[in-house]
């Protein structure tokens, strides 16, 4: 068991060390590259613990990205907030809606979970549009570099967006491995496997999974409200039913119910589409391929098949 | 009152009373067995305790406190460990795991928790196999480890649905010495079909018939009852 725990401890502080050194070598095209992927990265994470760990599809995490997307944009606008707090608000925003629709949509199960999470991200995208006066719709609106300040750093400076996103990505990646660990993450698990049964042991099995929703929203809120600030852009196009459909990509070829996963996967697809559309004007024919033969020859995805033929430890 | 009480139990599935009318009273620290033939309502009558079911009718009380209305979760919390007929385990999860899941609920203390998944292993001879997942189990050692998550909860009430299908018969001597050890301080609901079984370690058999109840007494007088033979007991050993 420790020889299993020195092991996870090694890979993963390895990936955490390889991406904090990464900035001092990547040209600056790759360095922005990451930085943006970090980001979206904890957005993966976050739809992990709720698919990966949990066996909860859900199609409508975009209306948790764009909470804290909004909720980080409208409180700087409209209630004059600085940047941190403006997250702080995102965040929040981001779980509150997580658990009111989390407390509605677990009353349904399966494919009916996934079309119920569908509406209501779909209801949110329709109500961001509808207050167009304050979102700005599917123009959405530019966050000035004046207003993209944290204690005197400027976010919208490469070196500082990079360590900032590192951070959020740092954070994310620590607290979902502790709760993972934890009692609370063993019984997401068990109700992953078995339902039932986790039941029939004496869990709530319902107020857990209610938990996971809350917390999987909140942490794709923080994704959502950090990419606002750092890219300096909010719009009703990451409402869209497309952003709810990219994480559940990223995760599944990365590898669910992996740590790891979301990272690999995120860094997959966005060099996939940037390295083809290198290449061709196809290049969605080109990822379409790859995105095929990845699905018939890893179906785990790829930390899933590392799990499964080499890394049997691999959380 | 007894520690288990039904009252006038009653499962209704469309056209089928699967339970009828069935009231039960099991003293503290007894051993029940529940026999009947296939089809008498045993399953069901055992998922209406443990709240698996929801009851058509009828009123059941459980150490003192009327759980009728309480989801299977609470009741689970409350003293019941339920062991399903149909093996329910969590097949990728360690041996280890599977246990530890029913020992963290009760024990939040995990060293605590540590010594009775370890005790519970050990009482079902799976300790060597801890670290192996239970989905690469034999069918009669996934039997074992669903007594070992019960045992691991430290139950008031243990509800044991066919453990015995499976065994070895090596295996089903260590089970009935399992079920005597516990006799006294647990409250275990046997249904068995092994009939060594039930009149080895039962201190009182109800046997069920088409939802009812058909005959109760001690193992002496299950034994002894002409309607039991005839229902029962010559149906059984035509099988065997």
């Amino acid at each position: 068991m420790t020889a299993d725990l020195r092991k996870i401890i090694g890979l993963h502080g390895a990936v955490l060390v390889i991406l904090f050194a990464a900035q001092f070598f990547l040209p600056a095209y790759h360095h922005g590259n990451l930085a943006r992927i970090m980001v979206l990265a904890t957005y993966a994470m976050g739809y992990n613990l709720l698919f990966g760990y949990t066996g909860l599809l859900s199609l409508g995490h975009a209306l948790f990205f764009a909470a804290g997307l909004y909720g980080m944009g409208l409180g700087m606008t409209q209630f004059g907030l600085g940047a941190g707090a403006a997250v702080v608000l995102g965040v929040v925003a981001g779980a509150g809606i997580g658990a009111l629709i989390g407390a509605l949509a677990l009353r349904t199960e399966g494919v009916a979970f996934m079309i119920v999470t569908l509406m209501f991200a779909q209801a949110g995208y329709l109500i961001i549009l509808y207050f167009g006066s304050y979102t700005r719709g599917d123009e959405g609106f530019v966050i000035q570099q004046a207003d993209r300040l944290v204690a005197g750093l400027d976010l919208s400076d490469p070196t500082v967006r990079y360590f900032a996103a590192l951070s959020i990505f740092y954070a994310a990646f620590v607290v979902l491995m502790w709760v993972l660990r934890s009692r609370f993450g063993h019984v997401l698990i068990a109700i992953r496997e078995n339902e039932e049964r986790a039941m029939m042991l004496g869990y709530d099995v319902q107020r857990y999974k209610w938990g996971a929703v809350v917390l999987s929203a909140g942490v794709s809120a923080l994704a959502g409200a950090a990419y606002g600030v750092l890219f300096g852009y909010v719009g009703a196009s990451f409402a869209s039913v497309q952003y709810s459909i990219f994480p559940l990509l990223w995760v599944l070829l990365g590898g669910a119910g992996t740590m790891l996963g979301p990272l690999v996967g995120t860094i997959f697809m966005f060099y996939l589409i940037d390295l083809s559309s290198g290449v061709t004007t196809a290049y969605m024919l080109i990822a379409g391929i790859v995105l095929v033969c990845l699905t018939l020859f890893a179906p785990q995805g790829l930390m899933g098949e590392l799990r499964n033929r080499f890394w049997r430890w691999l959380p | 009152m007894s520690f288990l009480n039904a009252e006038g139990l009653t499962k209704q599935f469309n056209g089928l009373r699967a339970v009828d009318d069935v009231t039960l009273e099991v003293p503290k620290g007894q051993v029940r067995a529940l026999i009947g033939p296939n089809g008498a309502g045993k399953t069901t009558l055992v998922g209406l305790l443990s709240g698996r079911l929801a009851c058509s009718s009828g009123r059941i009380s459980f150490d003192e406190r009327d759980v009728t209305s309480l989801p299977a979760h609470k009741r689970i919390a409350s003293g019941m460990a339920y062991t399903f007929q149909i093996t329910s385990i969590f097949p990728s999860l360690s041996v280890h795991e599977n246990v530890a899941l029913g020992a963290r609920r009760v024990f939040s203390d995990p060293k605590e928790a540590e010594e009775r998944v370890v005790a519970a292993l050990h009482r079902v001879s799976l300790l060597e196999r801890a670290h192996e997942d239970a989905g690469d189990l034999s069918y009669g050692h996934q039997r074992l480890l669903e007594i070992a998550m019960g045992l691991a909860q430290a139950p008031k009430l243990l509800i044991l649905d066919e453990p015995t299908q499976g065994l070895a018969d090596g295996e089903v001597v260590a089970f009935n010495k399992l079920i005597n050890d516990l006799r006294g301080h647990t409250t275990v609901l046997l249904i068995e079909h092994n009939m060594n079984v039930v009149m080895e370690v039962a201190d009182f058999i109800t046997v069920l018939n088409f939802g009812k109840v058909l005959f109760e007494g001690t193992p002496e007088q299950v034994q002894a009852s002409s309607a039991v033979q005839s229902a029962y007991l010559g149906g059984a050993d035509a099988e065997a």
